[in-house]
């Protein structure tokens, strides 16, 4: 597979903030030129600490914010939303969950009609047809027919980010950018949630983005990683290449700091008290 | 490790109650514990487990719909289960302290950080003005605040999330508690963040001698610090174990299962899971054990 879904070149975003009547206004370098290329079935994750600009990028590849310069290129195509609006066949291709389940999803709004959204918005599946899709949605994230016709607040945080998943999925996107998505749940929901992302990878070939600051999780999941440092991709490469041989001091700073569950260090930092 | 005869704190049999919607809800049931001087209690389990709420409860800190009974509830020996509030305001902040798991909304916006540690320090400290502000700004030196005399008159949201912690542990350090509890005071940091914080907790309850229990959900957590772990679930608790054995040799089903699920953990390309314990699926914990 050499198909290749998502491509930025040099991609940068600034902020002004300030320039009210007593301040001057400041620009903030949000990102600072961000080269990527991503193969259709991957999984590319973005690491780094709170402010480095994750998020930033991720609402750049999903088409919400434009960048300042440079490229995106989705399936191929240059991205311009500055230009006017994108046709939705475009919109249809990139789909976003965030961090958070509780969040994301309206609370007045039934899960199927959750679901369904995204149909009406996008008008491409007929009316008769969108029920039987959200259904078909609900079986393959875990969830039974049943719920349908529930409200999140009637679900677990793990069920809520599965529907949140659903969702996305709705308009069969090649791409998904996954902006924190399990770090709003349990170690044992945790698990799940990175299965069915597994699952539905291998069954519709689907591309991720997947942003998160949790190495093991990264580790688990990725084919290539991004280390970001204050809007600069520090470190990208695969992911052997990335963990077994880190080049930049803050990716060996991220590792050293990453909290170590096995018996080997436990019995290390035990045996260094009692000294 | 030394362990005096009583411990800090101990808890026998410990139920908290709601009253909810949907019937009664017991969201600690039966829980004993102690800690001893000089020792690192992790409290480790999922949201609902009922791991704050005990806590809580010790700290009197719980809402009155709330039942809490306990056939003992000791600090050093002395029962605390009844205490009248104004003995209860003596003991919380002085001798057991608690850190919260949201720093920026622990503190309270309207006040500058110095003062807020100032007010610790006059309710339970016979200092001058003058001395406390000393003892201010040494607490911000032992936390590791960078330029303290300059942060005395900051306020909460000129700092970032690890600095806001920083000062919560100074303000919960500042009359020297026997005991600290920290409740998840890492999980809304960075892992470098988060890292730098721990240090600083084991380092400081080391050097002060405290006991202190760290209530967690993180496993990396509990294997970086702890030195005796309970394991809860469903306001139960399942396992207690030293740490080393924990790890090694987990007896319980529900913490192999817990322990399996790390990401670090995984052998093959999917991730054992622990079994979906949703509302509607009221799984008996014990059936499995």
């Amino acid at each position: 597979m050499s198909e290749i879904v998502l491509e930025t070149r040099n991609v940068t975003r600034d902020y002004s903030i300030g320039g009210g009547l007593f301040s001057k206004q400041k620009t903030v370098h949000a990102l600072k030129g961000i080269d990527l290329k991503l193969e259709k079935g991957k999984t590319l994750a973005v690491v780094g600490e709170s402010g480095c600009g994750k998020s930033t990028l991720a609402r750049i590849i999903t088409m919400i914010d434009a960048p300042t310069s440079g490229e995106v290129l989705i399936d191929g195509q240059p991205v311009d939303i500055t230009a006017g609006p994108l046709s939705s066949e475009m919109r249809r291709k990139v789909q976003i969950v965030f961090q958070n389940p509780y969040g994301s999803l309206n609370p007045r709004q039934k899960i199927g009609d959750v679901l369904m959204e995204p149909l009406n918005i996008d008008g491409s599946v007929p009316v008769s047809e969108r029920r039987e899709r959200a259904m078909g949605m609900l079986e393959k994230i875990g969830l039974l027919p049943e719920h349908f016709n529930r409200y999140p607040h009637m679900f677990s945080g793990g069920q809520r980010q599965r529907i949140a998943i659903a969702r996305a999925l709705m308009l069969n996107p090649q791409l998904l950018v996954l902006d924190e998505p399990v770090s709003a749940l349990d170690l044992s929901v945790q698990a799940q949630v990175l299965n069915l992302l597994a699952d539905l990878q291998d069954e519709f070939s689907l591309t991720y983005v997947f942003i998160s600051h949790d190495l093991s999780v990264v580790r688990y999941i990725a084919d290539e990683v991004m280390v970001m440092y204050f809007g600069e991709a520090v470190e990208y490469g695969t992911r052997d290449e990335v963990f077994s041989n880190p080049q930049h001091n803050y990716t060996k700073t991220l590792f050293a700091a990453t909290p170590r569950a096995d018996v080997e260090s436990i019995k290390k930092r035990l045996a260094a008290k009692v000294a | 490790m030394t362990k005096a005869d009583t411990p800090l704190l101990e808890i026998e049999n410990l139920t908290v109650e709601f009253d909810t919607a949907s019937g009664n809800l017991k969201a600690v049931d039966g829980v004993s514990l102690s800690v001893h001087e000089r020792e690192v209690l992790a409290i480790v389990g999922e949201s609902g487990s009922g791991k704050s709420v005990s806590m809580l409860a010790v700290m009197g800190l719980l809402p009155w719909t709330a039942r809490v009974t306990a056939d003992a509830l000791r600090f050093q020996g002395r029962d605390i289960s009844n205490l009248t509030s104004s003995e209860r305001r003596k003991l919380v902040g002085k001798d057991v302290a608690m850190i919260f798991q949201e720093p920026i909304a622990s503190l309270n916006p309207c006040f500058t950080v110095g003062f807020q540690i100032d007010e610790t320090l006059r309710e339970h400290t016979k200092l001058n003005k003058r001395e406390r502000r000393d003892r201010t700004i040494e607490l911000f030196e032992a936390v590791g605040l960078p330029n303290p005399e300059d942060r005395l008159s900051a306020y909460p949201h000129q700092m970032s999330g690890g600095q806001c912690q920083r000062v919560m542990i100074a303000m919960a350090i500042a009359c020297d508690p026997k005991l600290l509890i920290a409740d998840e005071p890492t999980t809304a940091l960075d892992v470098t963040i988060q890292k730098q914080i721990l240090d600083l907790l084991v380092d400081l309850q080391a050097e002060k001698n405290m006991g202190m229990i760290m209530i967690t959900h993180d496993m990396g957590v509990v294997a970086e610090t702890a030195d005796r772990v309970i394991v809860k679930y469903k306001g139960r608790k399942m396992e207690e174990a030293d740490v080393l054995s924990l790890f090694e040799n987990p007896q319980n089903s529900y913490t192999k299962a817990l322990l399996s699920a790390l990401p670090e953990n995984a052998t093959g390309d999917r991730l054992p899971t622990v079994t979906d314990l949703t509302f509607e699926q009221q799984a008996n914990p014990e059936a499995s054990a």
